[in-house]
């Protein structure tokens, strides 16, 4: 007994009728791939949702009907292709990074403002241990503060030396290459704190805690010289900044640590993923405000030298981080 | 939104096992495949070694610099900046393009998606490859510690080495391959292949020739969809060798003669038994594979 004629229904057909639509669909979005989205004319954007469309649908016919492996795994792709180009599209990058400044940010950090406090806390409780260590046993300093970073800013310096490591310029120039190393080792740690919070945010707060006792061993240095207010003045100046990003890049590693240990009512990738997203968008922030603080401190700090000036500058910075955070895009977008 | 798919009460391979649904808004289903581990580690050795290229201009450029103008500054602000941002953002940057790939991902079709298939936002790219921080970085700075420092500091090292491969060899501990950042990022890697459309095969035939072999139904049901679709296979592929082998495994199982023509005869068993099952398909019929009663 022979085969029955081919059905006149034409499974058979399907594919010469429909294979020209793919094939410029293809095209399509190979355009969109290797040169821009800009390059597609009004027509084919029109075009791309219903090629897309078409293509799906014939896959999902094609599942159903035929046994083409071949025709069935290249609509599948193809469908992928389109559905991510489709779904998946991104504004241009100028419109994303607008989009950063006007909302993106100050939302973010406003989302983290409980552990930036807890962070803040922390800092400023260890810069205060850190001081009395060092008052009630001047022989903690040199454990706690490494010989290069002192710079001969020890317990046993004189009040004039001290006095002109606050005010006087330095000898040789180099400034801008002083700032530009600045900016770059502080925004590595501060990434670097960031990226440790997922191991549930200890090592961040270690991180923090030993920044803060630095600081306060410093302090006992210059405090009993009567260097107390120059010497927060020249810390302020770019501190105001600089200690504010380190704080949020602490803050933006205990969210993170927080989201992986206690993720609610969400599972826990969930929490880890809401948690990481807005933390980077947080860190991206802490990188430019590590750049602002490198050229204060590079520049600013090294040509005023008035005390006034000086916190005056700390106090304005500290203002407009403030209120940029606290008011920025309460409207749009959350 | 993806999810996973049934598990199997047999042992899947590992194609199945890597392969995620993804339901599009119009109802139809697309199946993602994640990149193997192996993949993964390829793509990132070859960004690491251009990386190090780029590395390796940007000092000699600098050195140049240096030598041409005899001053440190710009030479030292360009090298420190260059560095930072290759550090940071080259894979950040480059998987901010429209094919969400590094080069290295590119050359081994791969590309970043978001989990839930929709979209792949700056933040998720972001927090994905900063990341990478102790992934990387931190594991290096350990080892080279651990190198260069007397016997207490090595061990320290070596410690912290044991505690940053935790991240470091992550993708291997989990069933979605995910890196510590695609974690926190809510991203996983799948490949992106592009198989090209093969010819139709039912085009080259003309039911003349298929009729003349007069094949029953019960020798186009001997098989089923499976082995149908690796015939298609053998025959795209035209290896000689491998259709006289097919030809006379298929003749052997439905007792026909050999006639001498090894590739008339497959092309016209298989455009008369795909057309046969496709017509029962119609009805609702599929035999998955010759093992299949149903069909």
């Amino acid at each position: 007994m022979s085969t029955a004629p081919a059905p006149a229904f034409g499974v058979r057909h399907f594919r010469a009728e429909r294979e020209a639509d793919w094939h410029r669909l293809e095209a399509l979005l190979d355009l969109v791939e290797k040169k821009s989205p800009k390059r597609l004319t009004n027509d084919d954007l029109v075009e791309l949702p219903r090629l897309y469309r078409a293509t799906l649908s014939a896959l999902s016919i094609a599942r159903e009907t035929s046994l083409d492996a071949s025709m069935t795994a290249y609509l599948e792709s193809l469908s992928t292709r389109a559905y991510f180009i489709l779904y998946g599209c991104r504004d241009p990058l100028w419109r994303q990074i607008g989009g950063f400044f006007a909302h993106g940010w100050p939302a973010a950090v406003r989302g983290i403002f409980g552990e930036t406090l807890l962070i803040a806390a922390l800092f400023f409780a260890s810069a205060l241990a850190g001081y009395f260590l060092v008052v009630s046993d001047p022989a903690w300093f040199n454990a706690l503060v490494p010989g290069e970073m002192a710079g001969g800013r020890d317990m046993n310096a004189t009040a004039a030396h001290l006095r002109s490591t606050l005010y006087d310029r330095p000898d040789q120039g180099g400034l801008e290459v002083f700032a530009t190393y600045l900016f770059t080792h502080n925004a590595q740690i501060s990434i670097m704190a960031f990226a440790l919070g997922f191991a549930f945010a200890i090592p961040t707060f270690l991180l923090i805690a030993s920044n803060g006792v630095l600081l306060g061993a410093m302090y006992a240095v210059f405090v009993p010289k009567g260097l107390a207010f120059g010497f927060t003045g020249w810390l302020l100046i770019h501190g105001s900044t600089e200690l504010f990003a380190i704080i949020l890049a602490g803050a933006a590693g205990l969210h993170i640590g927080r989201a992986v240990a206690f993720p609610g009512q969400r599972t826990r990738m969930a929490a880890a993923g809401e948690a990481g997203r807005r933390a980077a968008l947080v860190m991206i922030g802490v990188v430019i405000m590590l750049l602002v603080a490198g050229l204060l401190e590079g520049f600013a700090r090294q040509l005023i030298t008035d005390d006034y000036a000086r916190y005056a500058i700390a106090a304005t910075m500290f203002a407009i981080w403030t209120v940029y955070f606290a008011l920025g895009s309460r409207r749009a977008h959350g | 939104m993806a999810r996973k798919p049934k598990t199997k009460a047999a042992k899947p391979n590992d194609i199945e096992r890597r392969t995620r649904a993804l339901v599009t808004p119009e109802g139809v289903t697309l199946h993602l495949r994640l990149a193997s581990a192996g993949s993964r580690a390829g793509a990132f050795m070859i960004d690491a070694l251009i990386m190090l290229a780029v590395l390796i201009a940007l000092t000699i450029g600098a050195v140049l610099l240096l030598g041409s103008t005899g001053n440190a500054g710009p030479a030292a602000i360009i090298w420190l900046l260059g560095f930072f941002v290759l550090r940071n953002f080259y894979f950040t940057l480059f998987e901010s393009s429209t094919r969400a790939a590094t080069p290295g991902k590119r050359a081994l079709k791969l590309r970043v998606v978001a989990r839930d298939g929709g979209r792949l936002t700056g933040g998720a790219i972001l927090a994905r490859n900063l990341m990478r921080e102790v992934e990387v970085f931190l594991p290096l700075i350990f080892l080279l510690v651990a190198q260069s420092e007397g016997f207490s500091n090595r061990w320290l090292g070596l410690i912290g080495l044991g505690w940053t491969a935790i991240f470091l060899f992550m993708p291997l501990f989990n069933r979605d391959r995910l890196r510590a950042g695609d974690l926190l990022a809510g991203t996983w890697v799948v490949e992106n292949e592009r198989p090209k459309i093969a010819p139709d095969l039912l085009a080259a035939n003309d039911s003349a020739r298929i009729d003349s072999y007069a094949f029953t139904p019960t020798e186009l049901e001997t098989y089923g969809q499976f082995e149908i679709q690796r015939l298609e296979e053998v025959l795209h592929r035209n290896d000689p060798d491998t259709i006289t082998t097919v030809a006379g495994v298929i003749r052997r199982k439905i007792a026909r003669r050999d006639d001498g023509n090894d590739r008339a005869f497959l092309e016209a068993y298989y455009a008369a038994a795909r057309l046969h099952l496709e017509r029962r398909l119609l009805f609702g019929q599929r035999k998955r594979d010759k093992f299949d009663s149903a069909g």
